[in-house]
């Protein structure tokens, strides 16, 4: 077999293993950027034994609950991240007899990665008076306008809550 | 619809497409190689075409049924090397004059391990469970890093003491060691992380760690100096301490760590360097040409990259059988001799790729175990290859380590496949869409022991 041949073979199929290279790089352009889907189409995180918590919401009497009850005009729908590193991830709340939680563990419905969080930090409860907000034993507090709370408290759209270096706001 | 969320595409066609391209490559040099001895392609080209391209379809269409969001780029780049280095150690396997067949055993181990990776994908499915089991994992870890002393069952071969042989099988459990330490330091650091972050002294303007927090590093420095004094082998103790150290940093964000973890190398590496198998390994890195028949390998090696050169000889047309172990320890010098500095060039690349890849699943994903495991497999990955190639083109002393998918050896294969199937389950984790909205079942009424007095109830 002719040199001029060999050669040709040798070159080829070095630049064959960079295309390959370069062909892997265009991948990873490519999946810097995902597709945008309805958030309706996915399948939720984990299936929800909704029952046994309208069932102990039930049981739950409906005390008094500290601060203003929410404005009955405005009822709040989801629970949205306004501020910090996890900005725009947000959690539906309407569902009565439910709870929102926020923390840093994987099971939280909203997951925050931020140092100042705990594990399971706080929760939103969707109770008989409406929404309101519990601390749950958190490191380093739950504040709702600038106030720490030390018992559940009554929130809504207007209010905002500081977890860790995290701000959260309830939306329509 | 108002609400909508960017999700990851799922990229399985592409993934075939580069998946078909790498294996071509791998069976190109197979083709070139018996072109340029014997002028003709292989009497067997048909059969091997059919037989390596429906193991790569096979892996591809595992992936596709279980773990459809996992990374695309993972299994190319692994078939990429594992072909390169099947089609070389054949290449070696032709030069005595009756030609041996290594590259079969190779073949073997290479399916076996691709048979592992399936058996991850499809038995594992979530890598989070693994978390539950830090200690047992870290013992057996430490048993398998340590069997090579047991006597009668050890073996030492190259001066390295880091072999077992059961049955007239050798198998290298330091290779298995290394993915189960690292699963079992990521599930520890998950939970201590916090503890260890705790900045006790500052001391140019770097924060360091509690002298009462020392101990598990201090554990790990015991173990690697252990194995380094018994085992002679820079390179798995290396290899271990180094993992440790950079989880260590990369789960508390103290570089402090990075500082005390090449001090105690430094230390460790001092005192070794009176032992003379380090010595002779030292010698050979610096001054190599002052001892022709103790360095022969490395100068051996040397010459054949010179060889080399940009574009290499060309497959088959090199002399890679005059370094010794030119198949195991030696690869990357035979593939510079054949494919020159830009053929190795591109398969590092190619290593780095893997690699970036393993990174990027750990930014992406949402739990910390997920994160250090994934950070853990891909820098384990890195600092191997890394050491063994650097070894190799005289830039570190030469350790034994194994050059991943690529150098001739059962264990190494089948557990860097088992690595493989980890990454695509966690990175079919990671990248799978799910909405973020939910709510917390852990703490219903099905799960509570003690009954919880009621929200209103409390103070």
């Amino acid at each position: 077999m002719s040199d001029i041949l060999l050669s040709g073979l040798k070159i080829g199929y070095l630049a064959l293993l960079w295309i390959f290279i370069l062909l892997a790089v265009n991948v990873i352009r490519t999946d810097l950027f995902g597709r945008r889907v309805p958030a309706s189409e996915l399948p939720a995180p984990e299936p929800r034994p909704v029952k046994t918590r309208n069932r102990r919401a039930e049981r739950t009497p409906a005390a008094p609950l500290p601060g203003r009850p929410a404005p009955a005009s405005v009822v709040p729908a989801r629970l949205i991240v306004t501020n910090g590193p996890q900005t725009g991830m947000a959690a539906e709340v309407d569902q009565a007899g439910t709870y929102v939680v926020i923390g840093r563990s994987p099971e939280c419905a909203i997951v925050l990665e931020d140092d100042y969080i705990s594990t399971r930090h706080a929760r939103v409860v969707n109770g008989d008076q409406g929404l309101y907000l519990e601390d749950m034993g958190s490191t380093n507090g739950t504040y709702v306008n600038g106030r720490r709370i030390s018992a559940p408290t009554s929130v809504g759209t207007e209010d905002e809550i500081r977890v860790g270096r995290t701000i959260l706001k309830l939306e329509p | 619809m108002a609400e909508s969320v960017v999700v990851h595409r799922k990229r399985r066609n592409v993934e075939l497409a580069m998946v078909l391209l790498a294996q071509f490559i791998g069976l190109a040099g197979y083709a070139l190689t018996h072109i340029n001895l014997q002028g003709r392609l292989p009497s067997n080209m048909w059969a091997v075409s059919l037989l390596w391209f429906g193991l790569g379809l096979l892996m591809h269409i595992v992936v596709r049924w279980r773990t459809p969001y996992a990374d695309p780029l993972i299994l190319p780049s692994v078939l990429l090397l594992n072909g390169i280095g099947l089609a070389m150690i054949h290449r070696i396997d032709l030069i005595p004059d009756p030609p041996r067949n290594d590259v079969l055993v190779q073949l073997i181990w290479t399916g076996l391990g691709m048979l592992l990776a399936v058996l991850v994908i499809a038995v594992l499915r979530d890598h989070r469970p693994l978390q539950g089991y830090t200690y047992s994992l870290f013992l057996a870890g430490l048993v398998l890093l340590l069997l090579p002393l047991v006597p009668g069952l050890g073996v030492e071969l190259n001066g390295a003491r880091i072999w077992i042989r059961v049955a007239g099988f050798s198998f290298q459990p330091g290779e298995l060691a290394k993915l189960l330490l690292t699963i079992a330091f990521a599930s520890y650091l998950v939970d201590k992380r916090n503890a260890l972050a705790v900045v006790g002294r500052r001391f140019l303007g770097i924060g360091f760690p509690r002298p009462r927090d020392l101990l598990p590093i201090g554990v790990m420095w015991a173990v690697s100096l252990l194995v380094l004094v018994s085992q002679s082998d820079l390179g798995t103790s290396m290899l271990f301490f180094g993992l440790f150290v950079v989880m260590l940093y990369v789960s508390t964000e103290r570089p402090g760590w990075l500082v005390i973890g090449a001090l105690a190398l430094g230390a460790a590496a001092f005192a070794a360097s009176t032992l003379h198998h380090v010595q002779v390994r030292i010698d050979a890195w610096l001054h190599p040409f002052d001892n022709f028949d103790q360095n022969l390998q490395i100068i051996s090696a040397q010459f054949g990259f010179a060889w080399g050169g940009l574009l290499g000889r060309g497959w088959g047309l090199g002399r890679p059988g005059l370094t010794p172990l030119s198949k195991s320890d030696f690869i990357s010098a035979a593939i510079g001799e054949e494919l020159g500095i830009t053929g190795l060039m591109a398969l590092i690349m190619v290593y780095a790729l893997f690699v970036m890849r393993g990174l990027r699943i750990a930014l992406a994903a949402r739990d910390d175990f997920s994160k250090l495991l994934a950070t853990g497999l891909s820098f384990v990955f890195a600092l191997q290859v890394f050491l063994i190639t650097g070894g190799v083109i005289r830039l570190l002393p030469m350790t034994g380590l194994t050059t991943p998918f690529m150098s001739q050896g059962g264990t190494s294969m089948i557990v860097n496949w088992m690595i493989v199937g980890l990454l695509l389950v966690i990175s079919h984790q990671v990248r799978k869409p799910v909405a973020t909205s939910g709510e917390l079942s852990i703490a219903d009424d099905s799960t509570q022991l003690i009954s919880v007095p009621t929200t209103e109830a409390r103070p």
